[in-house]
């Protein structure tokens, strides 16, 4: 033991960094700030240098080139011992780290972090989401397979609506003409060098703000932040009643962790690497890409927006929201900083989170997407055919060949991509059916010059069929009157 | 020499020798921004697309929509597959002919052809386009995009060489027929 003090005071003697050290471990923080509430900021860090270790395992192998990533991903997954456990770790430890980002996020904004004096701490904080976030579609683009590929082609789209510049900065991005290894070469110059570099940059600014300017107290019910008076009272704070940082609040940081670097395992372990999916060959098209797990939303809001809105939104809306974020601090650097006086920012995040929760649900689903192989694999349900007439029974023909069923559900199977069918003759009426078959409209293809009149009518005639035996279809009661009763019964 | 003029003497110097520094910054910066935006400068000069062979004819039988691939004229030899492209080729009665990308006009997603409904559908987010390429619903704004074509010597010929965007369609415009047989 003695040896040990002698050598560490050898190097202090030389380095003089243990007093410093000290200083800021023992540093005075309030008694409050002793909570669980306050280890998600911790939390990510360690998610960080987890992906730090574990991305440098996996640069030992991975090539990143577009004819050989693919092949190293599968040497990883199956030819290096436990090589598929360091991409589980990795792929995990991403979705826990943007998790823990967003939960930091929404602590530190409930409990009022961001005001006066902390304003700059928040926005080097916002800058750490948008790395993250980059990191997290970056690595995404990395691990090459169909995914990446669509997943940069439809990254190349949006980036190609933005005014002017727009096919420079898809030039730009792809590197070339087309998705192609200069493409994958320079976001893995962006996933290794350039953005974990920004990453550590804002991390330190982060930290030695949280230093320098101490960690946010606890909210309290009506004490009000004024930029006049804040100081002496945080002063005053952490005088009265502060405990020194390290062991009083630092345990739970360290238990907290610990315990998130354990789900990472188990997670990696139960669930194992993300992918990849199939070979990042553009020919194969019998595919659905999809992007990860923190982009789905995304992903349903793209197919939920209306045509002639998308672009305008695609392309201002994330800014408007990175500059509601930037400029959040100083709207409300000053005021009351507990959510329990603070209706409108629960409300705020309540809808965020339900807005998003919700869009990330539906992308799950994709009910926006026909589905592709409903005609040929999913047969149209026996009590649909049951005492039907023969040329009913070629309507439903019809409606398999034709491929309705890859948009409109019987029974629950099928598409969701248009209404379900399963009463569809209690909303339309013949005419109206016929006229929706031939002409289209609502979002559904016109379909007249793509069924004979004889199918049409077999269509037409197995649809009217579906209602529930005790309800009578539309029918157009004017009908009766024009055409005469007789007339109108029989049709 | 006063200590006075000595110190802003080197004050001066410190301040030289900054903007030397900063001249010869910017002197690097020039080759580094070129080299930085040479997939933008180079598609400017000489451009991307060249006619490409689809193969012989008798592979896009009239009134059917095939799907064909060729190389991208512009690879290097560690793209890999990336560097092959589809396109969808539809032979509309043996003259006239419509080579669709393969890529939806909404964001690029891989369109896929159902010959029993003729239509082209999306798996991404639901686009549909009709046999010639029009939009039939879903959040395209637009139709398919269409790449040039010309008959040759019993071939298909085609101009490509660049991912066409809802930003930067193919150079062509769509449905104009450029035929040098």
């Amino acid at each position: 033991m003695r040896l040990i003090q002698k050598v560490g005071e050898w190097f202090d003697a030389r380095l003089q960094l243990g007093t410093p050290i000290r200083e800021t471990a023992e540093h005075s923080v309030p008694r409050e700030t002793a909570s669980w509430f306050y280890v998600f900021g911790s939390a990510a860090l360690t998610c960080f240098m987890l992906q730090l270790v574990t991305g440098i395992l996996l640069a030992l192998i991975y090539v990143p080139s577009a004819g050989e990533a693919w092949n190293s991903l599968q040497t990883l997954n199956h030819g290096v011992s436990l090589g598929w456990f360091i991409r589980a770790l990795h792929g995990w430890g991403s979705n826990f780290m943007v998790a823990i980002v967003l939960i930091h996020m929404v602590q530190v904004f409930l409990f009022g972090a961001y005001k006066f004096p902390r304003e700059l701490t928040w926005i080097v904080g916002v800058f750490l989401l948008l790395v993250t976030l980059g990191m997290a579609f970056t690595g995404q683009v990395l691990r090459f397979d169909q995914d990446a590929y669509w997943g940069l082609g439809i990254g190349a789209s949006i980036a190609s609506r933005v005014p002017v510049i727009g096919p420079w900065a898809v030039s730009l991005m792809l590197g070339g003409p087309i998705i192609a290894g200069a493409t994958l070469s320079r976001f893995f110059a962006l996933h290794v060098f350039v953005i974990p570099g920004l990453l550590l940059a804002f991390v330190g600014l982060h930290l030695l703000m949280v230093l320098k300017l101490g960690i946010n107290e606890w909210p309290m019910p009506g004490r009000i932040v004024r930029r006049a008076t804040y100081m002496r009272e945080y002063h005053e704070l952490t005088q009265k009643q502060g405990v020194p940082f390290v062991p009083e609040a630092v345990w739970k940081d360290i238990f907290f962790s610990a315990f998130i670097l354990a789900a990472i395992a188990v997670c990696a372990i139960h669930f194992g690497p993300f992918g990849p999916s199939g070979q990042p060959d553009p020919t194969i098209t019998q595919i659905a890409p999809r992007p990860d797990f923190f982009f789905l939303w995304l992903y349903a809001l793209l197919s939920f927006l209306p045509p002639s809105a998308e672009t305008p939104i695609l392309l201002i809306g994330p800014a408007i929201g990175i500059l509601a974020l930037l400029i959040l601090p100083f709207v409300a650097g000053e005021g009351e900083k507990s959510w329990r006086r603070r209706p409108i920012a629960v409300l705020t995040i309540l809808l965020v989170v339900v807005s998003l929760g919700t869009l990330t649900h539906l992308a799950e689903h994709t009910p926006w997407s026909p589905v592709m192989d409903a005609w040929s694999g999913q047969p149209i349900p026996s009590e649909f055919l049951h005492g039907r007439t023969a040329l009913e029974r070629h309507g439903a023909l019809v409606f398999q060949a034709k491929q309705c069923h890859n948009c409109h559900s019987l029974d629950n199977k099928g598409g969701q991509r248009g209404p379900a069918l399963d009463a569809v003759a209690l909303r339309l009426t013949e005419d109206q059916l016929i006229r929706q078959v031939i002409q289209g409209g609502g979002n559904m293809p016109a379909y007249g010059k793509n069924l004979s009149p004889a199918e049409t009518t077999a269509l037409v005639a197995f649809l009217e069929t579906l209602h529930p035996a005790n309800q009578k279809p539309a029918r157009n009661a004017s009908q009766a009157l024009a055409f005469g009763a007789n007339e109108a019964s029989s049709r | 020499m006063s200590t006075e003029n000595g110190i802003s003497r080197r004050a001066a110097l410190v301040k030289l020798g900054l903007l030397i520094n900063g001249l010869v910054g910017a002197a690097l910066a020039v080759p580094i921004v070129r080299y930085l935006l040479s997939p933008v400068i180079r598609e400017k000069k000489t451009g991307y697309e060249s006619w490409l062979s689809l193969g012989g004819l008798e592979q896009f039988p009239a009134g059917q929509t095939r799907l064909a691939t060729y190389k991208n004229p512009v690879v290097n030899s560690w793209d890999g597959e990336t560097g092959d492209i589809a396109c969808w080729v539809r032979n509309v009665d043996n003259q006239k002919f419509q080579v669709f990308a393969i890529n939806c006009a909404h964001l690029g997603c891989p369109v896929r052809w159902f010959a029993q409904s003729n239509l082209f559908m999306c798996p991404c987010h639901g686009g549909a386009y009709y046999q010639d390429g029009s939009r039939a619903s879903g959040p395209p704004e637009r139709g398919l995009f269409q790449y040039s074509y010309k008959t040759e010597g019993g071939k298909l010929l085609i101009k490509a060489g660049e991912m066409p965007t809802p930003g930067q369609p193919v150079a062509s415009k769509a449905g104009v027929k450029t035929t040098c047989a």
